[in-house]
């Protein structure tokens, strides 16, 4: 890692939404910093708080809600901005993927207004010089005949098609840092492929930082250089892609990483996690994973464990599960 | 919009017409007694000569569908027939209150469009203690009938505050347009409540839209978001509510011109009804139904090709 | 968090359940009310202070006074008496409306929806023609025919508020239809009437009460219109509509008493049916239409 200031750095995040009566904690405790030109994964089950992590980044936030502790873009703090500086932010430093481009194209206008919207309406780039910079991104995301699809409606796109315009319309923008937010799940698998290759074509040539939201750990390995795992609204481990498999030290990452089904591997058959996943708004005192995990003792009922350094990463476990190979190597 | 589309609205439109004009037709059939008698209006015994000169005029004698037929061709071609009552041509009767309708109904037209879409997006946008006023005002509004507003107009702004006149239609456009506010207020008000009601939960529908959020998302201000994305996407529904409304407004002009001594086509159908005049009213009515039918076709269409989700595949 | 109601699934061969719901402080109120102004149809004559249409020379156009609570007409008859003597006139005729097209309408949906074909198609043309027809020049075009009085305009607005309820009775007895239940029906041998009576009927009751509801708010107010320019009930009649007519030329003169309160008690009723007729909606099974 850099010795530099992360360009995004999140410490001790938590957000308060606004219920019936009062307010309820969806994410407890977020500590997460990326470097410029890095990609991190931040995987977990839904409800576990990372689309909400995500989006707080940019404050899009659902109106009440409160937001506690540190979130700095390049050391400025993002809840600080003023609303000018807001939407210059928003603007021209981090863009976001969402999941659903059906939902998140305005159905009603064409494609081409959609892309030209955010330089024209948001940064006052004049149009004639818009149109030219969505077209070279276009060709970059693999849409050829540009000027033919900006003229049709995303009704007439097929979903691959529509998640291209989407990504297409987040690096027009040439922002510093990306934020994915599981753009491939609405995707049959093998237009996932092609949408992930061409995010990672386009991260490395323009040295794109990125956050990758998604509940599949292998995805996230495969396209990340570090992967951090959520549970119940609480970043629970942090640890380079390539020491998934065997550095993992927390009993959640392990317990995700055996219910996964793998090629080859069609003997052990499936492990399911016993037990309910929890959301950010029923987390119980110590830890959240504790009702669930088979190695918690009366220590994890009562104490909140923290992130602290296990094996390769860092783990929020009291006891984390270290491997021979990772204890070597630490 | 797709031509299909547009071939069956044309399609039902004219039916709607042709049957509606063999039911106003008709219902004259089915008047108790002589139709003869009832064209001559009023109780009076008219002599048997009177009589046989007005059945050959009328086509009474001649079978329904060709009755029907030589009526209403006539009309197709401006001939409404003549009115016994009013002694005059029922085409010039029209022609002269006809403005007056289409004023008040166009000014009534514009308050329900202009107030009822402001009303509801304010309603949205603002929300809290605004919204839960606004939308138990409109509420209350809707139950308020012409007549009753009419009435409750004349109280306030003729006995109350002389701020506008009550009767009459004025001269100029000026005095058009000062005589006719409160008929035309009386008119759209509760029609305004709804257009308000249906703005107001198709612009919340859109605020939560995910599209909204990814333009907000892009550094999009605020006030280009409201209009490019929620009032854009809203405009669909909110246009179709309004030509229902529009086309609402045609129904009870009567009411409206009646309460406020306006001499327009409504007026006139009212007062041919009192008088069992039956060209008159049936010339009138049709005319109302072909507007009726006509604005809530117009309506349909261009509220397709506002909401492209309606009607897929199509262009601006 | 997430638990949205599961949808009730009928089980072959018997009448799914209606979900029930408690009904909310505000649609209680409105049926409150709406109960006192029944009451009030049915014994108002009852508890009148006056004779309606008694007159008075000597008392005419006057204010609130022990003697005549809401003053008195241009003629001299007591406000109040007339008021509570007219719920029951100002009531009947929309309500007559309500049933005959209600009763009416909800035969030609279930022939449409039960038959398909030809027969739907017949019932929904017909239908789309009556709906470009507006309630109110029916009614003003049945009074030039069959002269003024209450008869024509019912006659003419029950059949122009027949699409109101057939149109969603159609769409619900299509659905309705094609349960597994019905055709479990079927197969036990069960006759379409049997079918129609003991099943359909009392499954699409709840719909068709919820549409009558509103369609008598609508009434009401068309009813009181036609009576307002004069070709509805007529003088002297103590109708609401009618009355707000009547004191038309006294509010020029200061004395606006006589229309405000019969204006009132319409208004009041109007909106008491239509948060009736919305709570009793947001009731059905469905959730809120």
């Amino acid at each position: 890692m850099s010795a530099a200031a992360p360009l995004l750095d999140i410490r001790g995040l938590r957000i308060d939404l606004p219920t019936g009566a009062g307010s309820a904690t969806a994410v407890h405790r977020v500590d997460l910093a990326l470097a410029a030109g890095e990609a991190a994964a931040l995987v977990g089950e839904s409800g576990s708080g990372k689309s909400l992590t995500a989006r707080s980044v940019l404050r899009l936030l659902p109106p009440g809600a409160e937001v506690h502790g540190e979130l700095r873009f390049a050391g400025e703090s993002v809840p600080g901005m003023s609303r000018t500086r807001l939407r210059e932010f928003r603007a021209g430093e981090v863009a976001m993927v969402f999941q659903d481009p059906r939902a998140h194209i305005n159905p009603a206008r064409s494609v081409g207004d959609f892309l030209v919207e955010g330089l024209t309406a948001a940064r006052g780039v004049p149009v004639r010089e818009a149109r030219r910079r969505v077209e070279a991104v276009l060709q970059e995301v693999g849409i050829p005949d540009a000027e033919r699809r900006m003229r049709q409606r995303p009704g007439e796109l097929s979903g691959g098609l529509l998640q291209r315009v989407m990504i297409a319309a987040a690096l027009a923008a040439e922002p510093k840092l990306l934020l994915a937010d599981e753009p491939t799940t609405a995707l049959d698998v093998t237009t996932q492929e092609e949408v992930m290759a061409i995010v990672t074509e386009a991260r490395e040539a323009r040295g794109l930082a990125m956050l990758f939201i998604t509940h599949d750990l292998e995805l996230a390995a495969a396209v990340c250089d570090r992967v951090v795992v959520m549970y119940a609204g609480s970043t629970v481990e942090e640890l380079p892609s390539g020491a998934l498999h065997h550095g993992a030290a927390h009993p959640y990452t392990r317990a995700l990483l055996a219910s996964r089904p793998s090629v080859g591997d069609t003997a052990s058959g499936l492990r399911a996690i016993a037990g309910r996943p929890l959301s950010g708004f029923e987390v119980p005192a110590g830890c959240s994973f504790a009702p669930r995990c088979p190695r918690a003792r009366d220590a994890c009922r009562t104490d909140t464990p923290l992130l602290r350094a296990a094996g390769t990463g860092t783990s929020a476990c009291h006891y984390p599960h270290i491997t021979e190979e990772a204890e070597q190597r630490a | 919009m797709t031509a299909s589309f547009l071939a069956t609205r044309l399609t039902m439109l004219v039916v709607t017409v042709l049957v509606a004009s063999l039911g106003i037709y008709g219902a004259f059939m089915l008047a108790p007694g002589d139709p003869a008698t009832l064209l001559v209006g009023g109780a009076r015994k008219p002599d048997p000569a009177v009589l046989d000169r007005i059945r050959a005029e009328y086509h009474l004698d001649d079978p329904f569908f060709a009755g029907w037929w030589h009526w209403f061709s006539g009309c197709l071609h401006g001939d409404f027939g003549r009115s016994l009552v009013y002694r005059d041509s029922v085409g010039h009767l029209i022609g002269e209150r006809a403005g007056d309708t289409f004023a008040l109904v166009a000014y009534a037209a514009v308050l329900v469009l202009v107030l009822g879409t402001a009303i509801g997006t304010v309603a949205a946008l603002r929300g809290g203690r605004t919204e839960a006023l606004l939308t138990a005002a409109t509420s209350g509004v809707m139950a308020v009938p012409t007549f009753i507003m009419s009435v409750l107009l004349i109280w306030v702004f003729a006995v109350e505050l002389p701020w506008f006149p009550v009767y009459g239609s004025g001269t100029g456009f000026g005095g058009t347009l000062s005589h006719l506010t409160l008929p035309a207020v009386a008119l759209a008000v509760s029609w305004v409540g709804y257009v308000a009601q249906v703005t107001r939960t198709s612009v919340r529908t859109e605020l939560r839209g995910e599209h909204v959020e990814t333009a907000r998302s892009r550094g999009v201000p605020e006030s280009v978001v409201i209009r490019r994305h929620v009032l854009r996407n809203a405009s669909g529904p909110i246009f179709a509510v309004s030509g229902v409304g529009i086309a609402g407004l045609i129904a009870t002009t009567a009411v409206a011109e009646q309460a406020f001594g306006i001499g327009g086509l409504g007026a006139l159908m009212i007062d041919a009804a009192l008088k069992q005049d039956l060209a008159v009213v049936q010339a009138v009515s049709l005319l109302f139904v072909v507007l009726f039918v006509a604005v809530n076709t117009v309506v349909d269409l261009v509220s397709a090709a506002l909401d492209p989700r309606t009607a897929q595949g199509g262009s601006r | 968090m997430s638990t949205a109601p599961a949808p009730v699934l009928p089980s072959a061969g018997r009448t799914p359940p209606v979900r029930r719901r408690r009904l909310d402080t505000a649609t209680l109120a409105a049926a409150a009310v709406v109960g006192v102004f029944v009451l009030l149809a049915l014994f108002g004559p009852l508890l009148a202070p006056h004779d309606p249409n008694a007159v008075d020379p000597l008392g005419v156009n006057a204010g609130s006074s022990a003697g005549h609570l809401l003053g008195t007409d241009d003629t001299g008859r007591d406000i109040l008496s007339r008021i509570l003597c007219g719920a029951r006139a100002s009531m009947a005729a929309p309500a007559l409306v309500v049933l005959v097209s209600t009763a009416a309408g909800t035969a030609l949906a279930l022939c449409a929806a039960w038959f398909g074909g030809w027969t739907d198609r017949l019932v929904s043309g017909a239908l789309d023609v009556v709906f470009g027809f507006p309630g109110l020049i029916m009614a003003v075009l049945a009074a030039a025919v069959f002269g003024p009085g209450l008869a024509a305009p019912v006659i003419a607005l029950s059949i122009a508020y027949l699409p109101l309820v057939t149109r969603v009775v159609r769409a619900a007895a299509l659905k309705e239809r094609s349960l597994p239940y019905v055709s479990a029906l079927g197969l036990l041998g069960a006759s379409t009437p049997r079918i129609w009576l003991r099943h359909l009927l009392p499954n699409l009751a709840p719909l068709i009460l919820v549409q009558a509801t509103i369609g008598f708010g609508y009434a009401l107010l068309d009813v009181a219109a036609v009576s307002f320019i004069g070709l509805g009930s007529q003088p002297p009649a103590p109708e609401w509509g009618l009355m707000v007519s009547n004191g038309a030329p006294g509010i020029l003169t200061g004395q606006p008493q006589q229309s405000l309160y019969a204006g009132l008690m319409i208004v009041v009723l109007v909106i008491a049916v239509n948060l009736l007729g919305s709570g009793l909606s947001r009731r059905l099974p469905g959730g809120a239409a």
